[in-house]
C-alpha cells in the first residue's frame, strides 16, 4: 500500500518535471526557431499574410554572405574582436576578482565589503553619462578604437561584479575544510588553488559565463569607442546591417544566430563542470 | 583531476582559434595603409547609405590615384551612430577631417563650432548648377558649411494594380484626392488600410508631418522665431493625419512604423499608398525576393493641397562637411569636391540621384527603368522644403514628436497638441 | 586594483560634479557655469522626466520579478534529474547568448501589427480574431511587451547563478534533512533558499541595475514611443547628452538614476542580511 503510493508520487513528480521541461524548451525554441527561419527565408515570405511557418524558399545565402561575402567583412573582423575582448577582459577580471573575493571572504573587515558596493557604483551609472569621460581618458592613452581600450573598460565593471559574485559563492564554503589544510601548513594561495577552487567550480563557471556574456553583449561603449574593423565588436557589426531607411532584418537574424554560437560552444565545454562540483565528491577528501 | 586537464585543453583550443582568426585579420588591415603620404585625412561615413561602403572606398581610391599626396582613412558607422560619433569626437577635442552630415545638423554643428565655414571656397558657378534646395542641406544663416552629397526626399508611392481595381485612372493630384482615393479603395475591400506612413515617435513622425505642412502651405516660425505651426498649414497637416486614422484609411500600425515597415507593408500588398524615400522604388518595384508588387509600383511627387501648393517635398539629403579641428582643410575640400562632382555622381547615379541640374536634362544618361523615379525627383528636388534650421533642432523635434503622437493617439486634439508643443518650444528656447 | 579604482572612480565623481553645472557637451563655444541644484530642480518639475522615472520603475519591478521567478524555477527544474538534462542546461543559455540588438529587432518583428509572427500564431490558434498592435498602446501594456522580450533573453542569467548556488549545496545536508522527515517546503526554506542566498542577491542586484538603467532594448524596439510611454531615465540621459548636448542636465539625470539604484540595493542588502541573522 505504502509502496504503491510511493511510486505514484514518483511518477507524478516525473510527469510534473517533464511537463515543465517541455514548456521550458518550447519557450526557448519558439522565438529562436523564428530567428533561424528569418535568417533563411526571403523577406517577402516573412511578411506574408497568412504566414507560413516554414516558407517554401529557404537558402543559406545570408550565411554565405556573412562568412565569405563582401558585406560580411566587418562581421568577420568583429567576430574575432569580440572573442578577443571577451577572453581578455574576462580572464583579467577573473584572476583579479578571485583573489579579491577570497581575501574579502576570509578576512572580512567591518567596512571592507562596503568597498565592493562603492566599486559597483560605476556600473550603476547609465553608460551614456560616463561615456565621454571614458572616451577622453582612452583618447589620452591612445586606446580609442583598439580591443585593448575596450577590454580595459569592460574590466572596470566586470572586476567588481565578478568579485562580488565569487565572494558570495566562497562565503558558502564551510571554513572547516580549509582549516585542516592550514594546520598542515599550506599557504593561502595553495589553499585557494587546491581547496577553494575545486569546491567552488560551479560558481566559478557561472561567473566566467557571466563575464564572457556581459562583454559579448555590451553595445553602447563599443559603439562609441570603436569604429573600424580593427576593433568593432559583434553587436556593433550587426547594428551596421541597418541602412539609412531600411533594416536588413534577414542579415541581422543570420548575424544573431552566428553571434550566439561561440558562447554556446563555451557553455557546452564548461557544461560538465557546472554539473560536477560537490557532486563529484571533492569534499570527501 | 580529469576535468582540469579538459579545462586546460578547452582554453588552449580557444586560444588557438582566436590566434588563427587574429593572424587572418591582421594581414588585411595593414595592407590598406599608405604610409608615405605627406597628408593624411580621416573621414567618417555611413555604412550603406545610398552608396555602399565599397562604393565609397572605390571613389576614394580613384581620388587617391589622382592625388597621390593625399591619403584618406575611412570609417563607416550606421546612421544611428553617426551623430553620436561626431559629437563624441568633437567633445574630446579632435577627430575627423571630413564628416557626413544629415540635413538637420548643420545649424547645431555650426553653432557648436564643429563645422568649418567654407562659404568663400565654393564658386558661384557651382552654386547655380545645383538645385538650390540641395544647398539648404549645408546652409545655416547664409553660410555654407559643406557640400550636399546624397539628395533624397519623400515621394508618394502607389500600387497601380490596386488603383486600377478600384477604377481610379490617375494617382492623386492633391492631398484630398489621396484621402478620397484611399476611401474608395477601402470601401471596395481591396485593402483594409490603404495608406501606410512612418509615424514612429522619432524623426520619422516629424518628417511625415513636415511633408504635409509643406503640402498645406504652412510654416513653422515667423521671422522673430515665434511658432506658427499651431495654426494654418501646420494645424491642417495634423488634422489631416488624425482624420485619416479616424476614417480608417491610414494603417494604425503607422504609429510605430519606420520607413522599413512601410516598405514591408507596401511590398506585401497591404497598402495602396505609402510616403517613402527614394530607395523604396527599386526594392518594391524590382526585387522579387522582398516584394510582391514587382512592376506595379508607381511613384509621384507628394501632392500638395492643390490650391497654393502642387508639390510637397521634404529635404532629406545629406552633405559632406569639414571639421573646425581639421589640420588639412584644403585637402579635405579637394576630397569632398571630388566626391560631389558631377562626373562621380553621374557614374553612381543608379544608387543616388545627382544634385546637378544638368543630369536631368539628358534622359539618355539615365539608368534603365528609372524614368518615373527621375521624373518625380526632378519635380521634387526643385521644391525641397526644409525642416526648421535651428541650433537646438533636436530639442524642437523631440517636443514635436511627443505632441504629434499624443494627437495621433487621441490623447489631445490636434489644436491642443500643437498649442502645447508651441508653448514648450518657447520655454525650451528660454531654457537654452 | 588601483587602476580599476581609477577608471571606476573618476568618471563617477566627475558626473556628480558636472551635474551642478550648466555644462555643454562640446566646450568649443560655451563654458560651463555653476548652477547649483538647478538641474535637479528641472528634473523634478519636468513631467516628461518624472514619467520616465515611473516607466523605469515599472519596467524594473516587472522585469525583476519575472527574471527572479523564472530564473529560480528554471534553476530548480534543471537541478532535478531527467533525461536530456545536460542538453537543456546548455539550451537555456541560448537566448542569453543572443546580442540585445538582435533580440530587440527579433521581437519588434514578432510583435509587428501587420505581419508579426505573434499575431499569426495567435490568430491561427484562434486565440485572437484580428491582428493586434502589441506595441501601440500609450498605456503600460507596450512597456509590458518590451519587458517580456527582455526577460526572454535575460532570465537565464539568474538561472545559471542560482543553479550554481544549488550545485554548491552539499548533498549530505539534503540527506540529513530527509532522515529528519522534513517535507519539500521545509527543505526549500531551511536548506535550499539559504544555500542560494548569495547567488540570489547577486542576481537581484544585477537585474535591478540592468532594469533601472534600461536603454538599448527600449531604444531599439519602440524608440520611446508611443507618445513617450516607454521612455526611461536612461533614455532621457541619452537625449540630454547626445541629443541636446546638455551634459550638466544629463549628469543630473544620471545621479538621480544612480540614487534610485542605490536605494534599491541598500534595501536588498539590509533585507537579506537581517534575514540571514534571523534564519
Amino acid at each position: 500500500m505504502r509502496r504503491s503510493s510511493y511510486y505514484r508520487h514518483k511518477i507524478l513528480k516525473l510527469i510534473f518535471i517533464y511537463f515543465f521541461v517541455i514548456l521550458l524548451i518550447a519557450s526557448i525554441i519558439a522565438p529562436f526557431f523564428w530567428l533561424i527561419v528569418s535568417s533563411l527565408a526571403s523577406l517577402k515570405d516573412l511578411v506574408a499574410k497568412p504566414l507560413h511557418w516554414i516558407p517554401r524558399h529557404l537558402n543559406l545565402e545570408r550565411y554565405r554572405e556573412i562568412f565569405l561575402g563582401q558585406i560580411g567583412i566587418s562581421f568577420r573582423y568583429a567576430l574575432r574582436n569580440s572573442i578577443l575582448v571577451a577572453l581578455l577582459s574576462t580572464s583579467v577580471s577573473f584572476v583579479l576578482s578571485l583573489l579579491a573575493a577570497y581575501s574579502l571572504s576570509r578576512f572580512p573587515g567591518k567596512y571592507r565589503s562596503n568597498i565592493l558596493y562603492v566599486m559597483l557604483a560605476t556600473y550603476m551609472m547609465p553608460p551614456v553619462a560616463i561615456l565621454l569621460s571614458l572616451y577622453i581618458m582612452l583618447r589620452q592613452i591612445h586606446l580609442v578604437n583598439t580591443i585593448w581600450g575596450l577590454s580595459i573598460v569592460y574590466c572596470s565593471f566586470l572586476t567588481p561584479f565578478l568579485t562580488w559574485i565569487l565572494k558570495g559563492f566562497i562565503d558558502t564554503i564551510p571554513k572547516e575544510i580549509e582549516e585542516a589544510a592550514t594546520i598542515d601548513g599550506a599557504n593561502r594561495i595553495l589553499i585557494l588553488l587546491r581547496i577553494v577552487i575545486p569546491v567552488a567550480i560551479p560558481g566559478i563557471i557561472a561567473a566566467v559565463l557571466l563575464g564572457v556574456l556581459m562583454s559579448w553583449d555590451e553595445f553602447f561603449y563599443a559603439l562609441i569607442f570603436t569604429s573600424t574593423n580593427k576593433a568593432i565588436t559583434l553587436p556593433v557589426a550587426i547594428a551596421q546591417f541597418t541602412k539609412r531607411h531600411s533594416i536588413d532584418y534577414g542579415m541581422m537574424a543570420a548575424g544573431g544566430v552566428v553571434a550566439a554560437l561561440p558562447p554556446i560552444i563555451l557553455a557546452v565545454l564548461l557544461q560538465r563542470y557546472l554539473i560536477q562540483g560537490l557532486t563529484s565528491g571533492s569534499v570527501k577528501g | 583531476m580529469n576535468y582540469r586537464k579538459n579545462l586546460f585543453f578547452s582554453i588552449l583550443l580557444a586560444m588557438i582559434i582566436t590566434g588563427i582568426s587574429f593572424a587572418g585579420g591582421t594581414k588585411e588591415s595593414t595592407s590598406g595603409q599608405k604610409e608615405k603620404q605627406p597628408v593624411k585625412l580621416s573621414a567618417l561615413f555611413m555604412k550603406q547609405a545610398s552608396y555602399s561602403e565599397q562604393d565609397v572606398r572605390n571613389m576614394t581610391a580613384e581620388f587617391e590615384k589622382e592625388n597621390p599626396l593625399i591619403g584618406i582613412s575611412l570609417e563607416f558607422v550606421s546612421y544611428e551612430a553617426l551623430h553620436d560619433k561626431i559629437i563624441a569626437a568633437a567633445a574630446s577635442g579632435s577627430g575627423y577631417d571630413v564628416i557626413l552630415i544629415d540635413v538637420i545638423w548643420p545649424a547645431e554643428f555650426a553653432t557648436q563650432g564643429i563645422l568649418r565655414d567654407i562659404t568663400k571656397e565654393i564658386p558661384k558657378s557651382m552654386i547655380d548648377k545645383v538645385f538650390s534646395g540641395a544647398w539648404d542641406t549645408v546652409l545655416y544663416k547664409d553660410r555654407y558649411y559643406g557640400i550636399p552629397w546624397i539628395l533624397d526626399t519623400e515621394y508618394l508611392f502607389y500600387n497601380k494594380e490596386m488603383l486600377k481595381k478600384a477604377g481610379i485612372s490617375a494617382p492623386p493630384k492633391t492631398l484630398n484626392d489621396l484621402a478620397d482615393q484611399a476611401k474608395i479603395i477601402k470601401n471596395k475591400g481591396i485593402v483594409k488600410y490603404p495608406i501606410i506612413w512612418a509615424w514612429q515617435q522619432s524623426e520619422n513622425v516629424f518628417l511625415n508631418y513636415v511633408v504635409l505642412v509643406a503640402g498645406f502651405g504652412g510654416s513653422f516660425f515667423d521671422d522673430n522665431g515665434n511658432p506658427l505651426f499651431n495654426s494654418g498649414g501646420g494645424l491642417k497637416a495634423l488634422q489631416y493625419m488624425v482624420q485619416s486614422l479616424k476614417d480608417g484609411v491610414s494603417n494604425p500600425a503607422s504609429l510605430q512604423a519606420i520607413s522599413d515597415d512601410e516598405l514591408r507593408v507596401f511590398g506585401s500588398e497591404q497598402a495602396a499608398f505609402a510616403l517613402n524615400w527614394t530607395y523604396m522604388y527599386n526594392i518594391a518595384n524590382t526585387d522579387s525576393s522582398q516584394s510582391k508588387v514587382v512592376g506595379q509600383v508607381g511613384v509621384e511627387p507628394t501632392p500638395g493641397d492643390g490650391v497654393n501648393v502642387q508639390i510637397a517635398s521634404v529635404n532629406g539629403s545629406m552633405g559632406l562637411g569639414i571639421t573646425q579641428s581639421s589640420k588639412n582643410p584644403k585637402e579635405a575640400l579637394k576630397y569632398i569636391e571630388y566626391l560631389t562632382s558631377s562626373s562621380v555622381e553621374a557614374k553612381y547615379a543608379n544608387l543616388s540621384l545627382p544634385m546637378w541640374k544638368s543630369y536631368y536634362e539628358d534622359p539618355s544618361k539615365w539608368p534603365k527603368g528609372q524614368k518615373p523615379l527621375i521624373n518625380a525627383a526632378q519635380l521634387s528636388f526643385a521644391k525641397l522644403y526644409n525642416r526648421p534650421m535651428l541650433a537646438h533642432y533636436t530639442q524642437f523635434s523631440t517636443i514635436m514628436q511627443k505632441y504629434l503622437q499624443k494627437a495621433l493617439l487621441n490623447q489631445m486634439s490636434p489644436k491642443d497638441a500643437l498649442d502645447a508643443a508651441a508653448k514648450e518650444v518657447v520655454q525650451e528656447k528660454a531654457n537654452k | 586594483m588601483l587602476v580599476v579604482a581609477g577608471i571606476v572612480g573618476f568618471p563617477f565623481i566627475k558626473t556628480i560634479y558636472t551635474s551642478l553645472f550648466n555644462a555643454p557637451l562640446i566646450a568649443y563655444t560655451r563654458k560651463a557655469e555653476w548652477v547649483g541644484f538647478e538641474n535637479f530642480i528641472y528634473a523634478f518639475i519636468n513631467p516628461s522626466f518624472m514619467g520616465g522615472v515611473f516607466h523605469t520603475i515599472y519596467f524594473s519591478l516587472l522585469s525583476i520579478s519575472l527574471n527572479i521567478l523564472l530564473g529560480v524555477l528554471t534553476a530548480m527544474l534543471l537541478n532535478q534529474k531527467f533525461f536530456g538534462r545536460a542538453f537543456v542546461r546548455t539550451l537555456v543559455i541560448l537566448p542569453w547568448a543572443l546580442p540585445t540588438v538582435v533580440n530587440a529587432v527579433l521581437w519588434r518583428w514578432i510583435y509587428n501589427p501587420t505581419y508579426g509572427a505573434l499575431n499569426a500564431l495567435l490568430t491561427q490558434l484562434h486565440i485572437i480574431q484580428n491582428y493586434r498592435d502589441w506595441l501601440g498602446s500609450a498605456g503600460l501594456s507596450t512597456m509590458t511587451m518590451v519587458v517580456l522580450a527582455d526577460t526572454w533573453k535575460n532570465y537565464p542569467l539568474v538561472t545559471i547563478l542560482v543553479l550554481a548556488g544549488l550545485q554548491m549545496i552539499p548533498k549530505e545536508i539534503y540527506e540529513a534533512v530527509k532522515v529528519d522527515g522534513a517535507n519539500w517546503w521545509n527543505t526549500f526554506w531551511r536548506i535550499t533558499l539559504p544555500g542560494v542566498r548569495p547567488a540570489l542577491l547577486v542576481a537581484l542586484v544585477l537585474k535591478t541595475i540592468d532594469g533601472l538603467r534600461v536603454f538599448d532594448i527600449v531604444y531599439l524596439m519602440t524608440a520611446g514611443g508611443p507618445a513617450s510611454a516607454t521612455k526611461t531615465i536612461s533614455f532621457y540621459v541619452y537625449q540630454e547628452a547626445f541629443g541636446f548636448l546638455r551634459l550638466g542636465q544629463a549628469s543630473a539625470f544620471s545621479v538621480i538614476n544612480v540614487t534610485i539604484i542605490f536605494v534599491f540595493v541598500i534595501f536588498y542588502i539590509k533585507f537579506i542580511r537581517s534575514e540571514g541573522i534571523s534564519g
